[in-house]
C-alpha cells in the first residue's frame, strides 16, 4: 500500500491494512494531532483529510487510505510551523479551549472551506456539527471559521 | 461599570500548540518499554465478592500481569472526605463501575482481550437503588461501616438553615406554592477520556503525568495506594481535554492504578480509558429530588421551606461540599425571611456522584427559577416586576445572614443588561402560551433566569493558593501558580495579570510547567476558584517581587523605592529617561547577592458557618448573572428549537476577555444540554447510554447564536479584582429554558432534562 500524508509518501506494510486508521496514524506513525474521544465515529475528535474529504478515522482501517492524500492536523501548517489562515483565525477569535477537539473541528472546516468559500453562519454550523466540542459552546469557532472563509477560493 | 470591549484579538500560552496538533495530551505520549493497563468491570450492581480468577488473563499473550485488591501495597480505600472508594474492589461490589482488577500488556489491544477473562465469583445482593429508600431507618447498608451522627446508616451529610419561624410564617402568607422537582444524572464529557501515565524513576519517584484537575488529590490517591509518602510521588501536568470539575477523584484513581501497576512492574504503565470506561466509572452530577415550599406575602417570598436529596451513589466522594453550596443558595439571588432547610448526600447503589460545573447549584436554579415564575403569575404580576422585589440588592442580607456589603452587588445590572439586550418585556409578551398562530405548530416563549454564586471554596474549605515568580538571568521570567490549566486559560489569565503588574509584554513571560514538587498545594482547581485564588497569589508574588526590585535598585535609579514604576517592558526611575531593562535590572540584582524570586500567597479572607443553624458569612465574595433564552416548541412533535441565548455575567475585573465570553458560551450551551437533552440513563443500577449516540450533548446544529454582556465591577478583596466566571455561566440556562417553554406552552415541568409532552393529533381544533 501506497499513501501520501502530510505530502510525503509512506509505503505501508500490507500488514497494516486491517488495522485501525486512527490507531495507526497515533501508534505506528506518531501523528497523535488526531484524538480519540468516542471510538465510535461520534465526536469527530478523530478526524483527517483523505482527498480533501474530511473523514473520522477510528472508523477506517488502515487500508482506507491507500492511493490516497492524507491531511493531518501536523500537515496545516506551512514551512517553519507558519500557521495557515484558519489556524491563526481559531487563535485570534477564542475558538481554542481545552483543544481537544481543535485539530478535527480545523479539520473539518478546512474540508468545509475548500467547497464552500462564503459561506453563511447557518451553513459553518451545519459543517461543523458532526464534531463535538464541549467546552466553547461552539461560537468563537463559528466566528473563527466565517473570519477564515476570505482566505479560501 | 465598564461593559466589555468585543472584537479584542485572543491570546493564550497554548494555543499554538493546540491549532497545530503539537500540544500533548496524556495518551499522546510515550514512553520507552511502557505497558497498558486497562481496567476489568463486572457485570453486578451489588454483590458480595468470593473469588477473582486471573489464571486465564494472565496466560494471554503478551499480559504481564494481572493485579487485584490484594496485590495493593497500601491502602485499598481512598477519598477526598471519607476513605470508602474502593481503588480495586476488595469485599464487595457497590456499584456496576467498581473495577475488580487490573490487566496490564504490552500492547494496550492484548489487556483489552485479556480482560474479558478475568472472572468474578459473587454473591449479588439486592442492590439499593433509590435515595429515598435509602435515607429510611433499616435500609441495608452500602457501607457497612459508615457511621454518620453516631449510627449505622447511609446519610453522607446532612446541612441546615434555619431562619426565622417558617411555620408561624406560612401561616401569615397569601398563598403557598409546593413543588416537588427532579433532576437528573449528568456526564461531564469532558471530549478526553481520563488517562494516566506513571514512571517509576532512577530516584525512587513514582512520576505520573495524567488528564486530570488536581494534580494534589491525584499524588495523594497516587501516595495511598503504593503506601508511599507524598514527596515519593510527583505528579505532573500535561494538556487536559477538559475537567468540568469531572477530573478529580476518576482521573485520580486511573493515575493510581497505572501507578500501582507501574510499581509492581517496574515499568512505565499508561492507561487510557475509552469512552464507554468513562462514562460507566466516573462520577457524575447528583441528581437532586428537591421538595420546595414557599410562601409569598404582600408579593415577596416571606417564608421557604426545602428538602432535598441527592444521591451521592455508591461513594461519597464530595458530596458533602456539593450540598453545602446547594443549601447556602437555596433560596437563589433573594431575600427570604424565614428559612428551613435540610439536605441531605445519600449512600446508595447507583454510580457515584461528585464534583460537576456548578457545584450544586443548576440543581436548585432549576427549581427556584421555576418557582419564581410560578408566584409572579399567582399574583398577576410580571416575573420581571416579582423579581425586582425581591431580588438582593446592595447592603442586603442573605438567608444565611451575610451582609452584601463588601463588594458591588450587580444583580440588577447584570438583570437589566439582560432585558435591555434581548428587550425582554415586550418578547414576554408574545408568548405563544399553549396557543399557536392559525398556520403554524410552532408555540413560541422567552424565559429567563437569575442567580447569586458564591466564589471559591466558602466556608467548607481550607482557601489559599500560592504562587511563584522568578527572574532569570536575561530578564526573562518563570511564573506559575498553585491552579491547574484544564483547558479554561488559567495560565494565561496568570501570564496576563502578572504581565498587566510588572509593566511587561506577555512574551518575557513563560509559565512554568506545573508539578505537585514545586508549589506547595493549592487546593483543588475548581468552584470557579483559579482566577480568584490563582490571579491573588500571582499579585502577591509579583508585588513582592517589584518591592525586591525596588530595593536593590532604587540606588541606581537616583530615586527611593516609592519611586520606581514597572512599565513598558522596563523598570523606570523617577523621569523616564532613566531606566533599566529587566536584564540589566537582574545584572544589577546578582551583584548586590539579591535574587529577583518572589513567593506569593493569597489566603481567602475569613468565611463563617454554624452547622446547626446554617448561619454565617458563606462565602467572601458573590458574583451575579443572568441567562435568558427565546424558543419555539413544536406542539405536534415536541420539538424544542433554541432561537437565542443570552447572558450577562459580573466577573469583577476582566482578565481575558474572550476567554470570558468562550466560557460564557460553552456554559449556556452545556446548560441548554441539562434542560432540554442530556440525561444519563440508569437502569437497575446499569448505565444504558455509555457513548455520545445515546448520551447526547449539544452539537452546533443544536444550538442558536448566542450574546454575552460582561460587566466589571472588580472587587476589593480580590487581589486581581477578578472574580470567576467558569461555574456562574452553567447554573441558569435551564430553569430559563423550562421558563420558556412554559410561557409557549402552558406546561410546567419539573423534572429536566425537560420531556415535552405531544399535543393528541385528536385533540387539535
Ligand atoms: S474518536 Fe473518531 S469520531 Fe470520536
Ligand atoms: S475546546 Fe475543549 S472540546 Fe472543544
Amino acid at each position: 500500500m501506497k499513501t501520501t500524508i502530510n505530502n510525503k509518501v509512506y509505503e505501508l506494510n500490507d500488514e497494516a491494512a486491517d488495522r485501525n486508521l486512527l490507531d495507526y496514524l497515533r501508534e505506528e506513525l506518531d501523528l497523535t494531532g488526531a484524538k480519540n474521544g468516542c471510538g465510535k465515529g461520534l465526536c469527530g475528535a478523530c478526524t483527517i483529510l483523505a482527498d480533501n474529504k474530511a473523514v473520522k478515522a477510528c472508523r477506517q482501517k488502515v487500508s482506507f487510505i491507500d492511493g490516497k492524500e492524507v491531511l493531518t492536523i501536523e500537515g496545516m501548517s506551512g514551512p517553519g510551523g507558519k500557521l495557515h489562515p484558519l489556524q491563526q483565525s481559531f487563535i485570534d477569535c477564542g475558538a481554542v479551549q481545552c483543544g481537544f477537539c481543535t485539530p478535527g473541528m480545523i479539520l473539518t472546516a478546512h474540508a468545509f472551506l475548500l467547497k464552500n468559500n462564503n459561506p453563511s453562519r447557518d451553513e459553518v454550523r451545519k459543517a461543523i456539527t458532526p464534531n463535538l466540542c464541549r467546552c466553547t459552546g461552539y461560537q468563537q469557532i463559528i466566528d473563527a471559521i466565517m473570519n477564515a472563509a476570505v482566505n479560501y477560493g | 461599570m465598564k461593559q466589555a470591549e468585543t472584537g479584542k484579538k485572543a491570546w493564550r500560552n497554548d494555543a499554538y500548540s493546540k491549532v497545530t496538533g503539537q500540544a500533548e495530551y496524556c495518551d499522546d505520549l510515550k514512553v520507552h518499554g511502557m505497558a497498558h493497563a486497562v481496567p476489568v468491570y463486572s457485570s453486578e450492581v451489588h454483590a458480595e465478592i468470593i473469588s477473582i480468577e486471573t489464571e486465564e488473563a494472565r496466560s494471554f499473550p503478551g499480559v504481564l500481569s494481572v493485579i487485584t485488591a490484594g496485590d495493593i501495597p497500601g491502602e485499598i480505600r481512598y477519598g477526598q472526605i471519607y476513605k470508602d472508594y474502593h481503588m480495586l474492589a476488595d469485599d464487595r461490589i457497590r456499584f456496576n463501575g467498581d473495577v475488580i482488577a487490573i490487566v496490564v500488556a504490552q500492547k494496550r489491544e492484548q489487556a483489552v482481550a485479556a480482560a474479558k477473562l478475568v472472572r468474578l465469583n459473587a454473591k449479588p445482593l439486592p442492590p439499593l437503588l433509590d435515595p429515598e429508600e435509602a435515607l429510611k431507618d433499616g435500609a441495608s447498608l452500602v457501607h457497612e461501616d459508615h457511621i454518620f451522627e453516631g449510627k449505622s446508616c447511609n446519610i453522607t451529610n446532612h446541612h441546615k438553615i434555619r431562619r426565622g419561624n417558617v411555620s408561624a410564617a406560612f401561616k401569615e402568607c397569601d398563598f403557598v406554592i409546593e413543588r416537588k422537582f427532579n433532576t437528573q444524572y449528568i456526564e461531564h464529557s469532558y471530549l478526553e477520556p481520563e488517562s494516566g501515565l506513571c514512571i517509576p524513576r532512577y530516584d525512587g519517584v513514582m512520576e505520573v503525568m495524567g488528564s486530570m484537575q488536581h494534580p494534589f488529590s491525584t499524588r495523594r490517591f497516587v501516595a495511598a495506594i503504593l503506601g508511599a509518602k507524598l514527596s515519593d510521588v510527583e505528579v505532573r501536568s500535561v494538556a487536559v481535554g477538559g475537567g468540568f470539575g469531572g477530573k478529580d477523584d476518576t482521573a485520580a484513581l486511573v493515575c493510581a492504578r497505572a501507578a500501582l501497576a507501574a510499581k509492581i512492574l517496574n515499568k512505565p504503565v499508561k492507561m487510557t480509558y475509552d469512552r464507554e470506561w468513562s462514562f460507566r466509572e466516573s462520577y457524575k452530577r447528583h441528581p437532586y429530588i428537591i421538595y420546595y415550599k414557599m410562601g409569598i406575602k404582600n408579593g415577596k417570598i416571606h417564608a421557604a421551606e426545602v428538602k432535598i436529596i441527592a444521591d451521592s451513589g455508591a461513594y461519597c466522594s464530595v458530596t458533602p461540599w456539593v450540598t453545602w453550596r446547594s443549601t447556602v443558595q437555596c433560596c437563589g439571588p433573594y431575600e427570604v425571611e424565614h428559612v428551613h432547610c435540610d439536605t441531605y448526600g445519600v449512600y446508595t447503589n447507583n454510580v457515584f456522584t461528585g464534583a460537576m460545573r456548578g457545584f450544586g447549584s443548576p440543581q436548585l436554579n432549576f427549581a427556584i427559577e421555576q418557582l419564581v415564575d410560578i408566584a409572579a403569575e399567582k399574583l398577576g404580576i410580571s416575573p420581571v416586576e416579582f423579581r425586582k422585589q425581591n431580588m438582593l440588592r446592595q447592603g442586603s442580607t442573605t438567608i444565611t445572614g451575610q451582609v452584601l456589603d463588601t463588594h458591588t452587588v450587580s444583580l440588577d445590572q447584570v438583570f437589566e443588561e439582560t432585558l435591555k439586550r434581548m428587550d425582554y418585556e415586550s418578547k414576554l409578551a408574545k408568548c405563544s402560551r399553549g396557543r399557536a398562530d392559525e398556520n403554524s405548530d410552532e408555540l413560541y416563549g422567552t424565559g429567563l433566569a437569575l442567580s447569586y454564586r458564591g466564589m471559591s471554596l466558602g466556608a467548607e474549605g481550607m482557601d489559599f493558593n500560592s504562587a511563584i515568580i522568578n527572574v532569570q538571568p536575561d530578564g526573562s521570567i518563570l511564573l506559575e501558580a498553585a491552579i491547574h490549566e484544564n483547558g479554561q486559560g488559567a495560565e494565561s489569565a496568570f501570564i496576563l495579570i502578572a504581565a498587566g503588574e510588572l509593566g511587561t509584554s506577555v512574551d518575557r513571560i513563560r509559565y512554568r510547567q506545573p508539578s505537585t514538587s514545586n508549589i506547595p498545594d493549592g487546593g483543588t482547581t475548581v468552584a470557579s476558584r483559579g482566577t480568584i485564588m490563582g490571579g491573588g497569589a500571582v499579585v502577591t508574588a509579583t508585588r513582592e517581587l517589584k518591592r525586591k526590585l525596588a530595593m536593590a535598585l532604587c540606588c541606581r535609579l537616583s530615586c527611593n523605592p516609592g519611586d520606581i514604576r514597572f512599565f513598558n517592558d522596563r523598570i523606570y526611575g523617577k523621569t523616564d529617561d532613566v531606566f533599566l531593562t529587566y536584564e540589566q535590572a537582574v545584572h544589577e540584582m546578582y551583584l548586590q547577592q539579591e535574587i529577583p524570586y518572589a513567593f506569593g500567597v493569597f489566603k481567602a479572607p475569613k468565611v463563617s458557618w454554624d452547622e446547626e443553624t446554617g448561619k454565617g458569612n458563606a462565602y467572601f465574595t458573590w458574583v451575579y448573572g443572568c441567562q435568558a433564552v427565546e424558543l419555539t416548541v413544536n406542539r405536534k412533535t415536541g420539538k424544542v428549537k433554541l432561537l437565542n441565548m443570552t447572558a450577562a455575567h459580573e466577573v469583577g475585573r476582566a482578565i481575558n476577555m474572550p476567554m470570558i465570553l468562550g466560557q460564557i458560551y460553552g456554559g449556556m450551551a452545556m446548560g441548554a444540554g441539562y434542560g432540554l437533552m442530556e440525561e444519563v440513563k440508569v437502569k437497575d443500577g446499569i448505565i444504558q447510554n455509555t457513548n455520545f449516540n445515546t448520551y447526547k450533548i449539544p452539537r452546533a446544529a443544536d444550538l442558536p447564536e448566542m450574546q454575552a454582556i460582561v460587566i466589571e465591577n472588580g472587587d476589593p478583596l480580590s487581589p486581581s479584582g477578578a472574580k470567576g466566571i467558569g461555574e456562574p455561566a452553567n447554573e441558569l440556562m435551564a430553569p430559563a429554558i423550562a421558563n420558556a417553554v412554559y410561557n409557549a406552552t402552558g406546561i410546567r415541568y419539573y423534572s429536566s432534562p425537560l420531556k415535552i409532552t405531544v399535543e393528541n393529533e385528536n385533540n387539535n381544533k
